[in-house]
């Protein structure tokens, strides 16, 4: 008995931290090395704010941020795509900082309206078609240009996207369809392209990740995840579909309670500056920067040459739309569900 | 028995006067406090008008003078019980009530600056004066006469209780409230139909080719991969016991293999190597002129990896019950006549019961639960976890769908486990007697040994394929694309500086925090698992079925579910736990410890209470009787529930990923992290370097626990 009593104490004053002074605890949803940079980038101006850093995805950010409301651990939330951080602006778990927005770019600053200045942007990444070069040039298929060639029996079994109702990306794509063809059209073409996708996978990204090693011979997804991973080797093609296409926009939130305000919104500052954005390129991160003045990588996708469609925040963000627009795709579209 | 009453009573009540009852920001262990005065002392804090506390010192008090002011012991202990038992409920009350934003109950009475400026969650003061308080309840209890009046026995069992309830009910309960909410109120009649919905429990897979509901997909993959496990552990302990077999040594580090993995990894190998793309693939449709087709993605993908992931932990329950099969039973049986294979169905098999049913019990409930695999490789294939994963950090968040399906994977678990108790029965299964046995094993019977070997040892060149393959893709490039070889991953991961001795690897931090955190929680694991299946199997007492389910309640429920509902319970005062390291050693603990159990009653089920009863008679009282003569008969137990626990907080992913924080970051959110984002070389270089750290850990810790000498001699009847 004293035994398990002596371990009891012992389980007990096992090594503990809380939040010290001087700490910015920050949830970062990009990429790892463009995290790691950012914080570093930071910690080097501001050499009395010690940054803690943990790289999750959107969906756990926002189920964490959602369980701690009230009593939040976390001050700042950098990265990931809006949808979620709107959300988190809609359910008031996030709060505005207050920075000024008017060197940013249209599609930034029309984020950080919707949300009454709690959530604002700080990239953008557009929706398009991966190909991977070596299975289409086997299997003798011409390589997709629009949306529409997707319809194209010749794709039969090779295209990979995701659900829509576990994956923001593919809401996205929904959303830019609906915008480009109209609703009812949207939903028609795709439940054609339907009849050619292999698999519609849980994750966003997963789709571009098979096309990558050949697993799938086409995927939808965002481009910058693509031109990652076509600079790391693998045969892949990019295409932006010529009827136009939609794109995500990375923001950045402070979370309503956060435990060190000041720090959180020296964070944001930093993270809207021209210099800074202009550095995401150095770690292989191409999405496109918010701010007017900051330089645009070459790898990154040119927004100009693009035809974006003027993606809908407001409409397609509310959780109304969101709901209508998966139950007509639930039903109309559908996943198949084999076996 | 009144000086341990009166020790526990003295240590409360130090730990009342002397240490923090409130954490601090600073953490439990921060010695500042002694300076500060906001972190004062349960005996400060009252004075300074958090009157609220003032009933527990109190109660320990009042107990303190009962033990000398009462004479008859059984009146003095039933006093002392009740006001222990009022003092531990006051305390879960006042700090239930009154949070850190003030009182969120009985606003309207409980007013005041001080009770409206709130309390910060319970610091090591308070702890203690708990963990005094439940001892001094369970020693009086025991005084009292319940539980044959054994202090050891009725204080474990008061403390697993407690521990259970605190960190296993209270936070799921935060989460299955959930499936009866509806828009601001709870209703029962709301949840039965969307409970009840073809969505879960569908059967049109059978009459067409619509879907199956998740729970019957789930239902179906587990069945399989359970009796799956269970057959392929079976026929690995065989070889390992019942044979000659050469290369014992290796099939053994190739059994334990697949726990050690970081759970993509093994689908990403599958993949590599059957997917449409994939080396096997790509090599038989050369082969015979076929199309190369997705067959991996969906059911047989995911039971195939679900398959190479769990046999192992078939294999650990059953290789210590095949141990213990008394010889004795089986030369009996052959002295009878009976051949090698009457006397391996006759004896053996049945004698193995208890081995195979938690076999079966621990597959089944892991394939449940099991996440990674579905995840990758389930294709259109969806299965309850992945559904409430998703339901919860999708797109579309949805709590109490994620509930419901919560609910309904604890349906399928209890049944499952009902259905096994049903099996075993009320028979008894001991042959560890420790009458003279001196016999050997028999050794299998020529059919049935070419059977195990055509079972276990295809399934182990193929783990063996998988594992080469996963080595040699932490020195490649681009795995599955450019195969020029490369040490890049390696560098980057754990880089030292030669000239500075610094670590510039980016995986390092990760590394020491897994490690650390893997190497204190093992042991707990180890300890709360078995002495939780030595009170199941040795001891009688009040609503024990009960008290076993509920043991393997935070098992069963996947991880995300167990991760989310632990931030709910235990981000607000009275246990505030997240971003410590303290909740990460908590939730590894309670979720690994249903293995120690299983594993821990399925070895002593073996043992014949006969052992126990000797060493009682001699005089001994029950905790040296746990301590001298089952523990040392229970090494390989142990040493499954060490290991087991040791590589599940190394390895296991979903819970983890809401509650790690920025200082304490685990290997396992760091690779996924790198997953994706389609750094695979990385990824699989740091898991290569687990794999071998936690290859290393086993070999120690074999070394450490030993082998158990059941007999003179462990040996195998030579086949004539």
């Amino acid at each position: 008995m004293n035994k398990i009593g002596l371990i009891s104490v012992a389980a007990l004053t096992a090594a503990t931290t809380g939040a010290m002074a001087d700490e910015l605890s920050l949830v970062c949803s990009a990429e790892q090395d463009w995290c790691d940079m950012m914080v570093a980038a930071f910690e080097a101006e501001q050499p009395d704010i010690d940054v803690l850093m943990v790289r999750k995805s959107t969906g756990e950010t926002l189920a964490q941020i959602r369980a701690e409301a009230g009593n939040p651990k976390i001050d700042v939330w950098w990265g990931g795509t809006g949808d979620p951080h709107l959300i988190a602006a809609e359910e008031g778990l996030t709060q505005p900082s207050g920075a000024d927005t008017s060197e940013l770019l249209g599609w930034a600053r029309n984020m950080a309206d919707i949300s009454d200045g709690r959530a604002i942007g700080i990239y953008a990444g557009a929706l398009g078609i991966a190909y991977n070069t070596e299975i289409l040039a086997d299997r003798n298929i011409a390589p997709p240009q629009c949306w529409a060639d997707l319809e194209d029996p010749r794709f039969v079994g090779e295209i990979q996207v995701a659900n829509p109702n576990s994956s923001g990306t593919a809401y996205t794509e929904l959303a830019t369809f609906v915008q480009l063809f109209g609703e009812d059209e949207a939903m028609v073409k795709l439940a054609a392209i339907g009849q050619n996708v292999n698999s519609y996978t849980k994750s966003g990204s997963a789709p571009s990740k098979a096309a990558a090693r050949g697993e799938t011979g086409v995927s939808i997804g965002f481009m910058h995840d693509m031109v990652t991973l076509a600079a790391q080797g693998f045969p892949l093609a990019i295409v932006a579909p010529c009827e136009g296409t939609g794109y995500e926009v990375g923001a950045v939130s402070i979370i309503e309670g956060a435990r060190n305000f000041d720090a959180a919104q020296a964070w944001v500052e930093f993270a809207l500056r021209a210099d800074v954005q202009s550095r995401a390129p150095e770690v292989g991160a191409f999405q496109v920067p918010s701010n007017a003045n900051a330089q645009v990588a070459p790898e990154s996708p040119d927004l100009a040459s693009i035809k974006l469609i003027d993606y809908d925040f407001a409409t397609y963000g509310s959780s109304e739309t969101r709901e209508r627009l998966l139950a007509r795709w639930d039903a109309e579209v559908g996943d198949p569900n084999p076996q | 028995m009144r000086n341990t009453v009166l020790l526990w009573l003295a240590l409360g009540l130090v730990s009342f006067c002397v240490l923090p009852w409130h954490m601090t920001d600073r953490g439990i262990t921060d010695l500042a406090w002694a300076t500060d005065d906001i972190a004062s002392t349960g005996l400060f804090a009252t004075v300074a008008g958090q009157w609220w506390l003032a009933p527990t010192g109190l109660a320990l008090v009042l107990a303190f003078v009962l033990q000398f002011a009462v004479k008859a012991p059984v009146r003095r202990a039933k006093l002392t019980l009740a006001t222990a038992l009022a003092g531990l409920f006051w305390m879960a009350l006042q700090g239930l009530i009154i949070v850190r934003a003030g009182p969120r109950l009985f606003e309207t009475v409980l007013t005041g600056e001080v009770i409206s400026a709130g309390q910060a969650g319970m610091g090591a003061g308070a702890g203690l004066c708990a963990l005094a308080l439940l001892f001094v309840a369970t020693v009086s209890l025991s005084q009292s006469g319940k539980g044959q009046g054994d202090a050891f026995v009725v204080s474990t069992i008061g403390l697993i209780v407690a521990l259970v309830g605190i960190f296993v009910f209270f936070p799921v309960m935060h989460i299955l409230v959930r499936a009866f909410q509806v828009d601001g109120g709870y209703s029962l009649t709301e949840f039965f139909p969307r409970f009840f919905s073809s969505d879960i429990w569908g059967l049109a897979c059978l009459f067409g080719d619509r879907s199956c509901g998740v729970a019957i997909n789930s239902l179906f993959l587990a069945v399989m991969t359970g009796a799956g496990t269970t057959i392929l552990g079976l026929a690995f302990a065989l070889i390992f016991t019942r044979t000659n077999f050469r290369a014992k040594r290796l099939l053994r580090v190739l059994t334990v293999l697949p726990i050690i993995t970081p759970p993509f990894v093994i689908g990403l190998a599958l993949i590599l190597l059957f997917g449409r793309a994939g080396t096997v693939t790509e090599f038989v449709a050369d082969l015979f002129g076929l199309e190369q087709t997705r067959w991996v993605y969906g059911f047989w993908g995911v039971y195939f990896a679900q398959l190479l992931s769990f046999t192992p932990i078939a294999f650990l329950v059953l290789i210590g019950v095949v141990q213990g099969v008394s010889p004795s039973m089986e030369e009996a049986s052959q002295t009878l006549d009976a051949d090698r294979w009457q006397t391996f169905r006759y004896v053996s098999l049945p004698l193995m019961r208890p081995g195979l049913a938690n076999a079966f019990l621990l597959g089944f409930i892991e394939s449940l639960a099991d996440f990674g695999n579905p995840l990758v490789l389930g294709s259109g294939y969806s299965v309850l976890s992945t559904e409430i994963f998703f339901a919860i950090v999708g797109a579309v968040a949805d709590p109490a769908k994620a509930a419901i399906l919560a609910i309904a994977l604890l349906t399928l678990t209890l049944s499952a486990f009902l259905l096994q108790r049903m099996w075993l029965g009320k028979k008894s299964y001991a042959t560890i007697t420790g009458k003279a046995d001196s016999g050997q094993n028999a050794s299998l019977n020529p059919a049935l040994k070419t059977l195990c070997y055509a079972i276990a040892l295809p399934w182990a060149a193929l783990t063996l394929i998988v594992y080469s393959m996963i080595i040699f893709g932490s020195f490649v490039k681009l795995w599955g694309y450019d195969h020029s070889f490369t040490f890049t991953h390696y560098i980057r991961a754990f880089g030292i500086d030669l000239s500075s001795g610094r670590l510039t690897g980016v995986a390092w931090d990760s590394y020491f925090t897994t490690l650390t955190i893997s190497s204190i929680a093992a042991p707990l694991t180890a300890l709360v698992g078995l002495s939780t299946a030595y009170l199941l199997v040795r001891q009688k007492f009040f609503g024990k079925d009960a008290f076993e389910f509920s043991t393997m309640l935070s098992f069963a429920i996947p991880g995300t579910v167990i991760g989310v509902s632990y931030i709910m319970a235990f981000n607000f005062p009275p246990i505030e736990l997240t971003g410590t390291s303290i909740i990460l050693i908590i939730v590894f603990v309670f979720r690994n410890m249903p293995v120690g159990v299983r594993g821990g009653i399925a070895a002593m089920s073996q043992l014949d209470k006969s052992l126990d009863e000797a060493s009682i008679t001699l005089g001994a009282n029950s905790f040296q009787t746990v301590r001298k003569v089952i523990l040392p008969l229970m090494g390989p137990a142990i040493l499954a529930a060490l290991t087991y626990s040791f590589v599940r907080a190394i390895t296991s992913v979903s819970a983890v990923i809401f509650l790690v924080s920025a200082k304490h970051n685990m290997a396992t959110s760091f690779i996924v992290g790198r997953v994706e984002n389609g750094e695979f070389g990385l990824a699989i270089a740091y898991s290569a370097v687990l794999i071998i750290t936690m290859l290393a850990a086993i070999l120690l810790l074999q070394l450490l626990v030993g082998n158990r000498r059941l007999r003179r001699a462990d040996r195998v009847q030579q086949s004539v």
